[in-house]
């Protein structure tokens, strides 16, 4: 054994996918330990929400998780209805549905583009950013926004889809498996993506379920595990779909379950546009201001990085008493150094990118 | 940038030197201009506009500004997204480390006044301001990557006034726009102001 | 074992606080002491609760009250435990031993509460600074930095 030195990695390194700063020990070239230093993007949003009104709240809930809005959205807006007994029309229901899984699409582009992009095929990361930009223009023409959407709302959605919007999100649906297809043989069929992503930080299923793991890094362990299955919400048990599952959960898996599941996604958005019927988009008769009932209520979603879940405490009064978010990102963070023990430091940046945190949500 | 800087002081002095120096200027001022390396500070969600803005849609290549990680390549910052009293001590030491000139961008409100997150919070620096010098502000939550484009070609513009001699400004004839001016071709407008 | 046979069990264990089940989400509730809080949770884990969800508090002005959340994905079931600490003396022991997971979670709610876990292996700040004085999250926290948002409503 040699001496050790220790490295110091961002917080703000091209690598980190966020700002996150790393301490690595390093024996050589090995890691002996990597302890993840976050917190440098807390901006103090559960304590923010203690002084707005319900409604307020949303445009907060945007910015935690900035690569899927929509999520951190909904999920907050299910925990009001929950709190608040709002019943949700059914048309909104499938709405939610159909924006939730583009945007995981949106969301797992970005994902895979900088698995890509860490393993050193930049190119990658161009394919999967213009799928992206499909994603984000069809939000732009639902809601004007490109990135922060604040588009669900308790009680339903903030408007219905525009004319011609289901049509362009068809064609979406058609054209993007395809590219799928020819990502998985141009990224993961390269020798080189899958040497360097093969066998490298792997995380075994107790791990994943005993440190809270969820979503795709869980999933990619071969932990069968999914919300949307398992503790079915929403219009969700309409529809047919698979969850894909990885093998011994090393980056490869990680990234190949996110992959599929963007497939997957398609056919549960195509189902939705056949199924939706026309309706009112938003609750009848809720009042300006909602002043739930003392008491608390979680509700839980999946999001594209796992279960985001949101706790809310009211006090009677027109505002959160508490809102706590359940993170996933954070969860799958923490088992950062487990797997980043015994490879390479050029390994640690390709499992914090399998990883695929996103700091605002981390961070909170 | 060592040679120039003298070179520039000592033209100063010279008798007729400021012709030559005006020239020189320019020269420097153009190239500086159109190769504007950017050190993307992206911290937060205005992170995501400022890679799609890299990225194969609105490619910023054809500007001359390539994203750099090393801030020792990079002529300007560009600040994406929200700065935490956390995050705060490395910013201005990863804008120590860039070599002079530099610029700084604010992108997003965020970096301009703390936006959303002014109120009620802690631990948010209220706009890099506070301690960086920023040259272009950018509006927006998040901004379009056409906004940060339309930053990049203005800071070009404030660069054309920079001299290499230190606190030396170079004229030039055309008035740079600020918020509340009409800008280039606008001319409906300037005729309205005149008047 | 189904959510039936784990309720019974569960009532027959605290008989003193028998937990809440709402049936239509499959949630439960139960509310211990803080001295047995560790005590519930690995009987919660030996049946089969093996995912912690999430670990948070609340300060409800007198007192801290600490929710978990544990899950079991072979019950479909979720269920809430909540125990109260005082102000004061804000301790309670952490599980850290039956789940990891609750590692980074019981760190934060150190840092944003001021509630010591004992036992716990590594209890510093993980999303403020070292050097940040007070408990962000507390109802009573005083920051001069802080701008009250004017009330509009
Ligand atoms: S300005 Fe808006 S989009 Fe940009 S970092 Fe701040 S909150 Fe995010």
């Amino acid at each position: 054994m040699t001496e050790q030195t220790i490295v110091n990695i961002g917080p703000s390194h091209p690598s980190t996918h966020g700002v996150c700063r790393v301490i690595v020990t390093l024996d050589g070239e090995t890691v002996v330990h990597a302890e993840p230093v976050i917190g440098h993007l807390h901006r103090g949003i559960e304590k923010m929400a203690e002084n707005r009104t319900y409604l307020q709240v949303v445009p907060l809930t945007d910015r935690l998780d900035y690569v899927g809005s929509m999520y951190a959205n909904w999920a907050y807006c299910r925990s009001v209805e929950r709190l608040a007994g709002i019943r949700v029309p059914e048309r909104a229901e499938y709405i939610r549905v159909i924006v939730c899984e583009l945007q995981r699409i949106a969301s797992h582009m970005m994902g895979i583009g900088s698995t890509g992009a860490d393993t050193g095929a930049t190119s990658a990361f161009m394919y999967t950013f213009a799928q992206r930009d499909h994603v984000v223009e069809l939000f732009e023409a639902l809601c004007g926004a490109r990135l922060t959407y604040n588009y669900v709302r308790p009680g339903g959605v903030s408007m219905d889809l525009p004319d011609g919007w289901v049509e362009q999100c068809r064609a979406f649906t058609a054209q993007h498996p395809p590219v799928m297809m020819e990502i998985d043989r141009l990224l993961f069929g390269n020798v080189i993506a899958r040497a360097r992503l093969k066998g490298v930080g792997v995380l075994t299923p107790e791990d994943a379920v005993g440190w809270g793991t969820s979503g795709p890094v869980a999933r990619g362990s071969g932990v069968d595990w999914d919300l949307r299955r398992d503790d079915p919400y929403s219009v969700y048990p309409r529809f047919d779909f698979q969850i894909p599952l990885g093998e011994i959960g090393d980056c490869y898996d990680r990234a190949r379950v996110r992959l599929w599941e963007c497939v997957e996604s398609c056919k549960i958005i195509n189902q939705a546009l056949d199924q939706i019927e026309p309706g009112s988009v938003h609750a009848e008769g809720l009042p300006r201001l909602l002043a739930p009932r003392p008491g608390d209520a979680y509700d839980h979603i999946e999001s594209a990085r796992g279960s985001l879940g949101v706790y809310l405490v009211s006090d009677g009064s027109p505002r959160p008493y508490r809102m706590k978010v359940r993170s996933p990102a954070f969860c799958n963070l923490a088992v950062l150094p487990l797997l980043a023990e015994g490879h390479t430091l050029s390994d640690l940046i390709v499992i914090i990118g399998s990883l695929d945190p996103v700091f605002g949500e981390v961070d909170r | 940038m060592a040679f120039v800087d003298d070179l520039g002081a000592a033209l100063d002095k010279t008798p007729g030197g400021g012709i030559i120096l005006t020239s020189l200027d320019a020269v420097m001022d153009w190239s500086r201009g159109k190769s504007l390396w950017m050190m993307p500070m992206g911290t937060a969600c205005c992170a995501m506009e400022l890679i799609a803005a890299s990225f194969s849609r609105f490619d910023f290549d054809r500007h001359g500004s390539i994203p750099r990680p090393d801030p020792r390549h990079c002529d300007v910052m560009v600040v994406a997204g929200t700065i935490t009293r956390k995050m705060a001590p490395a910013v201005k030491r990863l804008y120590e480390q860039m070599p002079d000139p530099k610029w700084v961008i604010a992108m997003g409100n965020c970096a301009v006044s703390g936006g959303i997150f002014y109120y009620d919070t802690y631990s948010v620096i209220r706009g890099v301001d506070e301690f960086l010098p920023v040259d272009v502000y950018i509006s927006g939550c998040p901004p379009r990557p056409e906004a940060l484009q339309d930053a990049i070609l203005r800071l070009r513009e404030q660069v054309a006034t920079d001299s290499i001699v230190p606190g030396r400004d170079r004229q030039l004839n055309t008035i740079l726009p600020t918020p509340g001016s009409p800008r280039k071709g606008d001319s409906a407008a300037a005729d309205g102001d005149d008047s | 074992m189904n959510i039936d046979e784990l309720r019974e069990h569960l009532c027959s264990t605290y008989p003193d606080l028998c937990p809440l089940f709402s049936v239509e989400y499959g949630d439960g509730m139960l509310m211990v002491d803080s001295s047995r809080l560790h005590e519930a949770a690995s009987d919660l884990r030996d049946l089969g609760f093996d995912r912690l969800g999430m670990v948070t508090a609340v300060d409800t002005g007198d007192e801290f009250e600490l929710v978990y959340r544990v899950q079991s994905r072979e019950m479909h079931a979720g269920i809430f435990v909540k125990t109260r600490v005082a102000r004061d003396v804000a301790s309670i022991a952490s599980v850290n031993d039956l789940w990891p997971a609750a590692n980074w979670q019981e760190r934060e709610v150190f840092d944003m509460f001021g509630i010591v876990f004992e036992g716990h292996p590594d209890l510093r700040r993980i999303l403020l600074t070292d050097d940040w004085v007070g408990y962000p999250l507390r109802k009573d926290y005083e920051d001069e930095r802080i701008i009250r948002r004017p009330d509009y409503i």
